[in-house]
């Protein structure tokens, strides 16, 4: 049986997001514009 | 190639020009250390990627809004937004326990549907109607006295008052109905169960 001290742990591993998180973020990003008019932001989401 | 030397600050200045491409330098650099801090407290990739998204979500409409000051610390905000939301999540995740179903628990062993099934209501049909017919062979004071407390739910004191009876007789009259109901069941073989 395994000793537990030479367990991996979970911090040692490269954790990363998907790539179609990434890829969500960006392209939401890239389409969101956001107008300031007075004290109210509008957003808008082009397709 | 040269973004990934420029510091952050310098990384979200271009961003808010509208390079898109310093946005993706940004989380490039920091994502590993974002997501892993989500994951150490969520310990479930896909939670973790949605809390992810939510955070950079709330980072991009900050920047572009242009409610961000900076100060040099975009990572350090970008850590506290993840770790608010993470709270965020835990809060609803108490509210709103989410029970998965496994090989050894199932929910339907605990939700019981109490309803009659289509064959069992059917009986029960059949002997409310076996029910009224024996109620009609009785004498008519012992089947008002049944009707009274059985389909109305009146009391012995309410019965007496409107049969106009002490509540000693209407009692009498309860116990003599029951023993005669009993004896047509048993003449004529009867069976009233469900």
């Amino acid at each position: 049986m395994a000793k537990l001290y030479s367990k991996k742990k979970l911090a040692f591993q490269n954790m990363l997001p998907k790539k179609d998180t990434i890829s969500f973020l960006l392209n939401y990003s890239k389409a969101l514009n956001v107008y300031k008019i007075g004290n109210v932001s509008v957003e808008f989401i082009a397709n | 190639m040269a973004n990934l030397v420029l510091p952050d600050a310098v990384l979200v200045k271009n961003y808010l020009n509208g390079d898109e491409s310093a946005l993706s330098s940004l989380i490039e650099r920091h994502q590993s250390k974002i997501y892993g801090f989500i994951y150490s407290k969520i310990n479930d990739r896909d939670l973790s990627d949605d809390i992810f998204q939510d955070t950079f979500i709330k980072v991009i409409k900050t920047l572009k809004t242009k409610s961000y000051n900076e100060e040099g610390k975009f990572l350090p905000w970008v850590m506290r937004i993840a770790h608010n939301l993470v709270v965020d999540y835990f809060r609803k995740a108490k509210k709103m326990p989410f029970l998965r179903e496994t090989e050894e628990f199932s929910i339907f062993n605990y939700m019981t549907d109490n309803s009659q099934t289509i064959e069992n209501q059917m009986i029960l049909d059949q002997v409310e109607v076996d029910l009224t017919r024996l109620l009609n062979e009785l004498p008519d004071d012992q089947k008002e006295v049944i009707l009274m407390r059985m389909y109305q739910d009146l009391s012995f004191k309410e019965i007496a008052e409107l049969t106009g009876v002490s509540i000693n007789t209407a009692l009498g009259r309860m116990r003599y109905a029951l023993l005669n109901l009993r004896k047509i069941i048993e003449k004529n073989q009867i069976i009233l169960t469900n």
